[in-house]
């Protein structure tokens, strides 16, 4: 890939990050201050997609920001890799946009301007991430969605988000300092740089007990990608409200943390090096567990955005396992799963959000026979469930496929079994949610409350990313190009 | 042990402004009193103004005033005068030991004022009620 | 030799202000601003063109009353003393906007009086950074720490003990740097810095420059605040009028670190400091991570914004000390860089809480909910020198921190990395919890009453906040080109990256 000089990247990202000051500005009027958000959200998308054409060809954007440290600038850089990220990421944005615009109006919600000020940092940063040409540029990112996202998540500001917003510090800049930080000196002290290098830096430079060290130091210091021990912010920060969680904890920031181990093991260690030294093992061992116990534990919950909080857990380390095996079709379907699972999952949790607004519930035990009054959510919450499950004709079939035919081309045959004891229970915790929703329950309740379908600007989004979902699996086209370019180009 | 006594004869100089350094030391950190602190302060300084003053010293040598055509004529010989630059040193520090005393004081009368005592026991006393 | 004066009229001009504010200031009160003010942006402007002629013609030596070096008094611009010069008369700049305000509110009738010492205060300090000769070194550091404790007894309630226990302390402080001078003029027979340092190496008496060494370094350790020699400090600092604490906290540590640079590089050579006596350089970097942990810990029992703050910058003398004592170019340049950083940082902070006790009397943590509702853009520029503070980037607390601990990992010093990385924790939890409570919980439920004024703080306060608050990040975002220029030139020989 050859990169040229352009201000594309930076456009990209500013545009959010310059919207956030009209929308502050215009607080007193809610539908100029929604014009701001969803004009950059659409200029975001088109701006990303501008540059596809370009990089499918093999010519990427570069853009140094800053000089700062020697041989690691602040630079933006626009592969294959980050393309597929942010393209996925400023797409559902879109739809998000739309979902929390549909969804705070209806629930007459406080502080909008801030909520969507603070959404706008959140997706810059997450751009941002997608688009760093080093490791250092990635932190930087890294922190600033870290901290756009702490407002998001304490909107209530009750006792209780007040506990989720500090279990999210905790959690994320404890171990973004504590753990990343530490590894990236070390990493910059042996070799010199921090840039993302196709085959990685690292060969050659350390003693496998360094690397090792190293290794895990980054896949749990990105403690957004949620590989267990380091998953419990998650589901605590489920407090926020659902489109914080539906994009930011189902799209943006666990993926922001997935893609930044998936740099770190493709483009600082490489996968040569792994797999000279077995390191795979690592990686999968440490995922083969938070897949387990994450889908286990999404079994007994019984508040929905928590059952879908440890399922994403489990989801993320579907993705971080398929890279972790080493072989192509592994880290093809799990550099595929991001996209996949992205589609499915906002499903998911825009439905739960259409839930919460149109009958104000919150728990699966309460939601007996909802599906015959909302079928259009249920309908979508059937397609988005089908997919993560990975069942055809629906997107995540194909990254799970590639996931289970990097197993078998390891040899892991554990991981097999793994994979597919792990589909086996999210059918088991997905499918009574719909099954109660449309069969259980009394079969008509007559008079007393009527539940209607939530506000239009919540149906049109989870409709159209459950339908997206649908088409991904027959045309994954450009998504499996970037990510073919992203790892073998 | 005759060689340590020795030692410490013949440079006696130094020992004095070590055994005055330590009684102002002592007085700073140990006394409880504010005056006394600021006595022991001055004392501390006194005793490395000495310590300068003596190092400047030479046997038989006479004070620093020289004849300005004989200088000129004969040059000076070193050993004959003492070394003046210490002393005009100290006059510096005499003047910021000096003005430190004065804030000091002014403070200790502000302090007073304030609390009715210079005890520093009984100050912590009074703000601690 | 250059016939420049510039520098000079730099140092020249808080001095003059200070006798002219103390005159007319009597007079009337309105000639205090303009006078002070248009003194520091002299100074300023004149320490930034003589910044950018050492970069452009190098370091240069200038005698004062043209007698000639060693007898005369000799001033040294080099990269770094005018960065340090630089540094020293723009936050002086900045902190005089908000001085002049709440020193109206604090000291009303008194402002003359208070801002003769102030700018005699600046004064010493831009003289302290130029000064190439010891014995000067000391009686400008007294002419700074005599202006101190006056400021700092004129605040209210404890001050004046405070000042008072300072006073001792800062003389304990002074008396043994000035023993350490006493030593080295046995030794050497001259003052100048260049000269002894040329001297030195030829003489054969190890235990008295050692003993020399050991009193210089205490003598400045006591002055900066180390940390178990740092008790006097955070009574002083949190007890000084506000309008004290905005340009003390700042400049006074960092510029007594930057005279230990100066002791260690410029009288006696990295040679000899590092490497002289086995387990000295070890030890300090040691001494230095424990200061870090107790001084952060410390933080977390604080009550009191300002008291907090003090805490934390005793931490951060900590990070200087340990990244200069690393003994390798990458520390040092962090350390270099953290001075600059730190200075900024702290004075972001400060005059933040200057902001917030003008409006709302009280920096008690409880007083202080609901605070970004009430003080939007005062919070804002609050929140961006704590991240910088925590090190999160692109504030350029970040960066000083990197190259910090870049310096300690090439160093092997990992205690020291581990210190460092636990401040930072400790300094997200401090100042999360300060976010959580002016966040969380805002007072009176939206409605403001009498005792909780809304509104940001007046533009005098304001402004010099802001401005501050986007030099953290201007400053982050060109660490690179501040280091390449700069600093790099600033490393002793046999440093430079």
């Amino acid at each position: 890939m050859t990169y040229q000089s352009s201000l594309l990247p930076l456009a990209a990202i500013g545009i959010s990050l310059a919207a956030a000051v009209p929308i502050m500005l215009s607080g007193r009027k809610p539908n100029l201050r929604e014009f701001w958000t969803l004009l950059a959200a659409v200029g975001k998308f088109v701006l990303v997609a501008a540059m596809l054409p370009s990089v499918l060809a093999g010519h990427g954007f570069v853009l140094t920001l800053a000089e700062v440290v020697p041989g690691v600038p602040i630079q933006l850089r626009v592969d294959a890799m980050g393309m597929y990220f942010a393209l996925v990421a400023s797409f559902l944005w879109i739809c998000t946009s739309v979902y929390s615009i549909g969804y705070m109006r209806k629930l007459k919600e406080h502080d909008q301007t801030r909520y969507f000020a603070a959404f706008a940092l959140a997706i810059a940063a997450t751009i941002g991430v997608a688009f760093s040409a080093n490791l250092l540029t990635l932190y930087l990112f890294y922190e600033m969605l870290s901290l756009a996202t702490y407002p998001l998540v304490t909107h209530e500001r009750n006792a209780e988000a007040r506990f989720s917003g500090r279990k999210y510090l905790i959690y994320i800049l404890g171990t973004s300092i504590g753990l990343v930080l530490p590894a990236m000196l070390i990493t910059y002290a042996l070799t010199g740089t921090l840039d993302f290098t196709v085959g990685g830096i690292l060969a050659g430079q350390a003693s496998p007990a360094t690397l090792a060290l190293l290794l895990v130091l980054f896949l749990l210091g990105f403690a957004k990608a949620a590989i267990m021990p380091m998953h419990g912010w998650l589901p605590a920060a489920m407090v926020a409200p659902t489109p914080v969680s539906s994009f930011l904890h189902g799209v943006a920031v666990v993926k922001v943390g997935v893609f930044s181990i998936l740099r770190v093991i493709f483009f600082i260690f490489g996968p040569a090096l792994l797999r000279e030294l077995d390191y795979g093992t690592i990686i999968t061992t440490l995922t083969s567990i938070t897949i387990l116990v994450a889908s286990l534990i999404a079994l007994t919950q019984d508040n929905l955005k928590r059952r879908l909080a440890y399922s994403t857990i489990g989801q993320l380390s579907y993705m971080v396992l398929g890279a972790g095996m080493l072989t192509a079709a592994g880290m093809t379907g799990g550099l595929l799963h991001i996209a996949m699972h992205a589609f499915g999952k906002i499903t998911l949790f825009f439905c739960a959000g259409a839930i919460y607004v149109a009958s104000h519930k919150k728990y699966i035990s309460e939601m007996d026979g909802l599906g015959r009054r909302m079928p259009v959510t249920y309908g979508a919450f059937l397609l988005g469930a089908l997919s993560i499950i990975g069942i055809p004709p629906l997107g995540g079939f194909i990254s799970k496929w590639n996931l289970l035919l990097g197993a078998v081309e390891a040899d892991q045959w554990v991981l097999l079994l793994v994979l597919l004891t792990s589909s086996l229970l999210n059918a088991a915790y997905f499918l009574p949610i719909v099954y109660r929703g449309f069969f259980a329950g009394p079969r008509d309740t007559g008079a007393g409350e009527v539940i209607q379908e939530a506000p239009l600007l919540c149906l049109i989004p989870l409709t159209l990313t459950a339908l997206a979902s649908v088409g991904l699996f027959f045309f994954p086209g450009v998504f499996l190009e970037l990510v073919h370019a992203a790892l073998f180009r | 042990m005759e060689q340590l006594l020795a030692e410490i004869v013949a440079k006696y100089n130094y020992w004095i402004y070590v055994v005055l350094m330590m009684i102002g030391f002592y007085a700073m950190i140990g006394k409880r009193n504010l005056v006394k602190k600021l006595l022991g302060m001055n004392i501390f300084q006194t005793a490395i103004i000495l310590f300068y003053v003596s190092i400047g010293v030479k046997r038989g040598g006479s004070i620093p005033i020289v004849d300005k055509h004989a200088a000129l004529s004969h040059g000076i010989d070193a050993t004959q005068v003492i070394n003046p630059l210490p002393h005009v040193l100290m006059l510096t520090a005499i003047v910021v030991s000096v003005s430190i005393t004065g804030v000091a004081l002014a403070i200790l009368i502000r302090i007073y004022r304030q609390y009715g005592t210079l005890e520093e026991d009984e100050i912590l006393e009074k703000i601690g009620r | 030799m250059t016939s420049t004066n510039l520098h000079m009229y730099v140092m020249m001009a808080p001095l003059l202000a200070a006798f002219a504010v103390n005159l007319l200031g009597r007079v009337s009160r309105a000639w205090i601003g303009p006078l002070s003010l248009g003194a520091l942006t002299f100074s300023t402007i004149g320490a930034l063109l003589t910044l950018l002629r050492v970069l452009h013609h190098g370091a240069y030596r200038y005698t004062v009353g043209n007698w000639q070096p060693p007898f005369g008094i000799e001033l040294v611009i080099d990269p770094l003393s005018a960065l340090m010069l630089l540094l020293v008369s723009g936050v002086a700049l900045l902190a005089t906007c908000s001085a002049l305000k709440s020193v109206q509110n604090e000291l009303p009738g008194r402002e003359h009086l208070f801002f003769t010492l102030y700018m005699i205060l600046v004064a010493g300090l831009l003289g302290l950074v130029l000064t190439g000769d010891a014995f000067n070194l000391y009686v400008l550091l007294e002419i700074t720490s005599i202006t101190t404790y006056g400021l700092i007894a004129m605040g209210s309630g404890r001050a004046a003990l405070s000042s008072f226990n300072y006073i001792i302390m800062g003389s304990i402080g002074a008396c043994f740097y000035l023993l350490g001078v006493g030593y080295l003029y046995i030794l050497t027979g001259t003052l100048n810095m260049a000269d002894i340092a040329s001297i030195l190496p030829g003489l054969n008496a190890p235990a008295a420059i050692a003993t020399a060494f050991a009193f210089l370094l205490v003598g400045l350790w006591v002055k900066m605040a180390l940390f178990p020699l740092h008790i006097w400090l955070p009574n002083a600092y949190s007890q000084a009028p506000t309008g004290a604490g905005v340009m003390i906290a700042p400049l006074m540590t960092k510029v007594t670190i930057y005279l230990m640079i100066r002791v260690m590089f410029s009288i006696f050579s990295p040679d000899y400091t590092f490497f002289a006596h086995a387990g000295v350089q070890a030890g300090i970097v040691w001494a230095a991570s424990l200061a870090i942990l107790c001084a952060s810990g410390l933080a977390l029992a604080q009550r009191n914004l300002r008291r907090m703050l003090t805490y934390i910058l005793i931490a951060e003398v900590g990070y200087m000390v340990g990244g200069v004592w690393l003994a390798n170019g990458t520390g040092m340049t962090g350390a270099m860089l953290h001075i600059v950083n730190d200075a900024l940082m702290t004075l972001c902070l400060f005059l933040a809480a200057a902001a917030i006790i003008y409006r709302t009397g009280s920096l008690e943590f409880d007083r202080l909910h609901g605070l970004y509702r009430r003080m939007p853009l005062t919070m804002a520029a609050f929140t961006v020198g704590a991240f910088s503070m925590i090190g999160i980037p692109p504030t350029c607390g970040f960066f000083s921190k990197w190259y910090l601990l870049l310096g300690a990992v090439q160093a092997q010093h990992w205690e020291f990395v581990a210190a460092l990385l636990a401040s930072s924790l400790i300094n997200a939890v401090l100042f999360f919890r300060l976010f959580e409570l002016a966040y969380f919980k805002p007072a009176g439920e939206d409605v403001p009453s009498a005792s909780q004024p809304c509104g940001d703080a007046p533009p005098l306060l304001l402004s010099p906040l802001v401005l501050t608050a986007v030099a953290l990040l201007v400053v982050g975002l060109g660490t690179g080109p501040l280091i390449e220029n700069v600093i790099r030139l600033a490393l002793p020989p046999g440093f430079a990256p």
